[in-house]
């Protein structure tokens, strides 16, 4: 048997058109010997929740910088669990003020990574929390 | 085994799963390709295959659209390249594809080499078996940007497709050995940029050069698949194809060749992984490779004794 390789979706949900930051992550992960899939910009929850199911990936990392996130992050793990997949890790990015922080954590966002995070922090945090 | 009822059965957890078993080559995942291989055969396997940059996703994506309005349902393998550094991968085909992802006739999954060279990768392989099985009807394997020689598509779908574009180099690259030579239909993508006549012309005459005069001329389309255009033309070409295949009795002719190369193929692997497993024991080999540098034996004396002693 291989090696099992780390995959993850990175996704920007909702309606902003910047996604350097998503693809510096992507390539970083990339770097860490993950296998990312990129979905591209302004994805809906549910294609986001979609193509994770049929790319069977371990993790889904989404950025956001519109300001959307504690309408849309919630959403994708409420899909995920709706369709049996709330094993896979869900983390967020972008510019997301310190106070909602806890609210999305609670709404099972495991982590959330501000800017200026090293994306070392990231990648460790994947290879510390992927549940399977 | 309970994934493969539930899998037939149309849940695209259960596929999701067991394509990852056979990427990750599970143990579980030869039993599940035993009880699945009954179901396979009924659907019609096209490759899609180009130079980087050529459009292949763009036009994957447009093909899949044409189909599903014709009421087909389709599985998608969309293979990229995995970093021969790290082993990571970006995958970024889906991204032309996006609006496919809630179309319930529809099954995309995204692919690294893993270290396999040829343009597709060990599990693609697999991947089709498994989406066959599972009753979409056609199955489109869109193969890493692929220079000139990674033809491994032709031994794996009914019908290929290559895909070129304008401008790529002088008439001396249509006549060269590699992936021009594979293709069963031809589209000439991006074709509203200047040139596309001209490559249409280099590759007619390519096909007039070809000795082996067949019953099937490949066509060659002119596409813009960023606008849609010429798609239409390309799926009914792709349909004429496949009744060709079907009629002349070459499809039944190529699917016998591609299983014997399959079998073959997993014989030798199952051989090479014996005696690699045998060789490595107890650092045998390394004394042997001790014994080499101190140029007291030579590599071919060594490679005979190996093979003799492992497989009498």
């Amino acid at each position: 048997m291989t090696e099992k390789r780390i995959r993850v979706l990175v996704a920007k949900p909702g309606l902003d058109g910047h996604d350097r930051g998503a693809k510096v992550v992507a390539r970083a992960l990339r770097d860490a010997g993950m296998e990312v899939i990129y979905t591209g910009l302004r994805q809906t929850p549910e294609q986001i929740v979609a193509a994770a199911i049929q790319e069977d990936v371990d993790v889904v990392a989404m950025s956001i910088l519109s300001g959307a996130h504690n309408h849309l992050f919630p959403r994708v793990v409420e899909l995920l669990k709706e369709k049996g997949a709330d094993d896979v890790l869900v983390v967020g990015g972008g510019v997301i003020p310190d106070a909602d922080i806890p609210f999305l954590k609670e709404k099972g966002v495991a982590e959330i990574f501000t800017p200026g995070t090293p994306t070392s922090v990231s990648i460790e945090f994947i290879k510390n929390n992927v549940k399977r | 085994m309970e994934l493969v009822q539930r899998a037939r059965q149309g849940d695209r957890r259960a596929i999701a799963r067991l394509i990852s078993l056979a990427e990750n080559e599970a143990p579980e995942a030869t039993a599940a390709l035993q009880e699945l291989y009954q179901y396979t055969g009924g659907a019609h396997i096209i490759g899609i295959t180009g130079p980087p940059g050529s459009g292949k996703s763009t036009l994957t994506d447009k093909l899949v659209k044409e189909l599903r309005k014709r009421g087909k349902t389709v599985g998608v393998i969309a293979v990229d390249p995995t970093s021969p550094f790290t082993g990571g991968a970006i995958l970024g085909d889906r991204v032309r594809m996006a609006d496919l992802a809630l179309d319930e006739g529809v099954y995309i999954r995204s692919m690294g080499t893993r270290g396999s060279l040829g343009g597709l990768s060990k599990a693609t392989h697999y991947t089709i078996k498994i989406l066959d099985a599972c009753g979409f009807d056609y199955i489109l394997i869109e193969t890493v940007g692929v220079g000139q020689s990674e033809v491994d598509i032709v031994k794996t779908a009914d019908t290929v497709l290559v895909i070129t574009v304008p401008g790529l180099g002088d008439d001396i690259q249509a006549i060269k050995a590699g992936i021009l030579e594979i293709g069963d239909i031809f589209a000439v993508n991006k074709a509203d940029r200047d040139g596309a006549n001209r490559v249409v012309v280099e590759l007619e005459m390519m096909l007039d050069l070809d000795p082996e005069k067949s019953n099937w001329r490949p066509p060659i389309l002119l596409t813009v698949a960023a606008q849609s255009k010429g798609i239409t033309e390309l799926l009914d070409t792709i349909m004429n194809h496949k009744e060709f295949l079907e009629k002349s009795g070459l499809l039944e002719k190529r699917r016998r060749e591609r299983l014997e190369n399959e079998v073959l193929d997993l014989v030798v692997q199952k051989i090479s992984n014996y005696i690699t497993e045998k060789v490595g024991q107890e650092g045998r080999l390394n004394k042997e490779l001790d014994r080499i540098m101190r140029r007291e034996v030579d590599p071919y004396t060594v490679v005979n004794k190996i093979f003799q002693e492992t497989l009498k």
